[in-house]
């Protein structure tokens, strides 16, 4: 008898514990959701918040108080307007060079037979631990006279050794008969790598592109050192000059004559210049989000 | 000089003929496919490794590599005497230690929390959010804690102090790391919770059956499943406390926090690139990618030992 109730009190105790860290735990995740959702959310506010209302009653969910006032004047701004075409058009190219390219390498790396794959994997690995550095690299960039082109933004990081394992290890899953079969019907290496390996590779082609984009549209270091010219500038050079240097286009608030207004109307425009220029990317986000896992996994899979 | 036999010739030939038949047959292998990578690769990343030379020359454009005066080790002498050293070394070490230190359990923790989440639809709404930092950018990212934690923003009025964060020394480290955080540790805990989808349902299943609690599930199912990619991530980003990335610290370093924010990446940036000392700067960073490579080393072989011979 007083087993029996020394089991139940044990498996009661069990359940307490257990109780107590789903509690711990659940609460843990909510207070990390909520730091991540209310910054977010209080910028949106912020940005179409009358500056007068925000300094002296803060943000209110009231819609009397809200205004278009700082994406109007932000788009006024042509440097954004650049800074975005240069964007897109260097996140694209950089993405198809470098997928492209990295996507080709991988390709023989991942054969068993290939001859050479010892030392071209030591080639590529080796550049992941040691480099040149910054000076030695933009004096070669300079020598080489790509300083102020948009290959100096293109094509140093196009090459990308940790893309390049990614891949690779993703060709790796793929059936070695799939090529054999290939071979036999007398397919070239091309024919195989378009016809047969690519239409079953798209989650990492999808992955790899995602990485790759990203990547460029939120760089500013090479642009700021490569590039001098203004028309050249990628949007993140751009905003670098409202959000971190606080030059703000003296244009866009030329019409307020107070100090005081000019800053509260200069915090409005960073606001909702923060929120245009993360527009793009959060609308790719959930389209790729489903490949997120799938190409990380690949990944650990053999670093 | 000794003089290949016959038979070493022939134990040779093979090698090479066979070498030759395979290039042969398999060009595209080589032109097609990996050239591109390869030239970009040398041109890129090895050639940039020669030009290390002028960290041991008092190097002018003019002259180029060959012709500028060879001064030896005098670079680094300049560098271990300098006044600034000790501090911008001590800055790299605190800030990438202290950032390992808190950065490296969140994402264990949040995929574990995530993952006890049973409801499919809730814990992919969840993931969603915590992925999301990641895609905002660095320069935004700074501005938003510029905002957030200047004098008279939000988090002053919540606290209803006048704080100037961004200029005070003592929380550049913590705004760093805790926006870091912020940022990273949903993105980071991705390749955790890749993991533990691995981990078959029955293990777990047959845990709770013999009565283990959560902790005791977590401590020998999950965490064991963990432990592989744990030491390969550890290993990562122990190895490269030097490399700590220049753009996010440039983007938050104020003339007022200098006194904690200034590292060795934004010493060598500001000597090179502003002050035009092209040798010196070429010195400091080798002597920060040596102790790197140092680290990565030293760390590698730390883990193998303890971890029965597995590092990366």
């Amino acid at each position: 008898m007083a087993a029996t109730t020394m089991k139940v009190r044990q498996k009661k105790k069990i359940f307490t514990q257990d109780h107590v860290i789903t509690v711990i735990g659940n609460l843990l995740l909510a207070i990390f959701l909520l730091l991540i959702i209310i910054p977010i959310i209080y910028i949106l506010l912020c940005s179409i918040m009358d500056p007068a209302t925000r300094s002296s009653v803060g943000v209110t969910f009231d819609i009397s108080h809200w205004t278009l006032e700082g994406y109007e004047r932000v788009f006024q701004d042509e440097n954004i307007w650049r800074g975005f075409a240069n964007s897109f058009f260097y996140s694209i190219a950089f993405t198809a060079i470098s997928v492209v390219i990295t996507m080709f390498a991988a390709y023989p790396m991942s054969r068993e037979d290939f001859m050479g794959r010892k030392f071209f994997n030591a080639f590529f690995v080796f550049t992941m631990f040691f480099g040149g550095g910054l000076m030695p690299t933009y004096l070669l960039m300079d020598q080489l006279d790509l300083i102020n082109t948009i290959w100096a933004i293109l094509l140093p990081g196009a090459a990308n050794v940790w893309n390049l394992i990614l891949a690779r290890s993703y060709y790796k899953t793929v059936p070695g008969e799939l090529r054999e079969a290939a071979a036999v019907d007398g397919a070239s290496d091309m024919q195989y790598f378009f016809k047969v390996l690519m239409p079953v590779c798209k989650p990492i082609l999808a992955v790899l592109c995602l990485y790759q984009f990203v990547a460029m549209w939120n760089s500013y270091f090479d642009a700021m050192i490569y590039l001098d010219k203004q028309d050249m500038q990628p949007l993140q050079l751009v905003i670098r000059a409202i959000l971190v240097q606080n030059q703000i286009n003296p244009n866009l608030i030329a019409d307020m004559e107070k100090m005081a207004e000019t800053a509260k109307l200069a915090d409005l425009l960073k606001y909702s210049t923060i929120v245009i220029s993360s527009v793009p990317l959060l609308l790719m986000y959930p389209f790729f989000s489903k490949y997120f896992e799938k190409g990380i996994m690949i990944g650990s899979v053999k670093g | 000089m000794k003089q290949l036999t016959v038979k070493d010739r022939k134990k040779q030939a093979p090698y090479f003929y066979r070498f030759g038949k395979y290039v042969k047959k398999n060009w595209q292998l080589y032109l097609i496919f990996l050239m591109p990578a390869f030239l970009l690769t040398l041109i890129f990343k090895y050639l940039p490794m020669f030009g290390i030379i002028i960290a041991f020359e008092e190097y002018s454009p003019l002259q180029g590599y060959f012709g500028s005066q060879w001064i030896g080790l005098y670079n680094f002498k300049r560098l271990f005497s300098s006044t600034e050293f000790g501090r911008l070394f001590l800055n790299t070490l605190k800030l990438s230690g202290y950032n390992l230190i808190w950065s490296f359990f969140p994402p264990i923790i949040l995929a574990l929390l995530l993952n006890r989440i049973s409801r499919a639809g809730l814990r992919r709404k969840a993931q969603l959010i915590v992925y999301l930092p990641y895609f905002i950018s660095t320069i935004v990212l700074a501005g938003m804690i510029r905002l957030f934690f200047s004098s008279v923003g939000p988090i002053n009025s919540i606290l209803g102090t006048t704080i100037d964060f961004m200029s005070e020394p003592s929380w550049f480290r913590t705004l760093y790391i805790g926006s870091g955080i912020w940022q990273g540790a949903g993105w980071a805990s991705i390749i955790y919770t890749a993991t533990l989808s691995g981990v078959s349902q029955e293990l777990i299943d047959a845990a709770k059956i013999d009565g283990a609690t959560i902790l005791q599930q977590i401590r020998h199912v999950e965490l064991p499943a963990l432990k592989p990619v744990i030491v390969i991530q550890f290993i990562l980003s122990a190895g490269n406390i030097m490399s700590i990335g220049f753009e996010k610290v440039y983007a938050m370093q104020t003339d007022l926090n200098k006194v904690t924010s200034d590292i060795i990446p934004t010493y060598v940036y500001r000597l090179g690139l502003e002050m035009g000392d092209y040798g010196y700067s070429t010195a400091v960073g080798l002597f920060n990618s040596v102790i790197n490579l140092i680290l990565l080393i030293a760390v590698n072989m730390i883990v193998k030992k303890l971890n029965e011979g597995e590092g990366l």
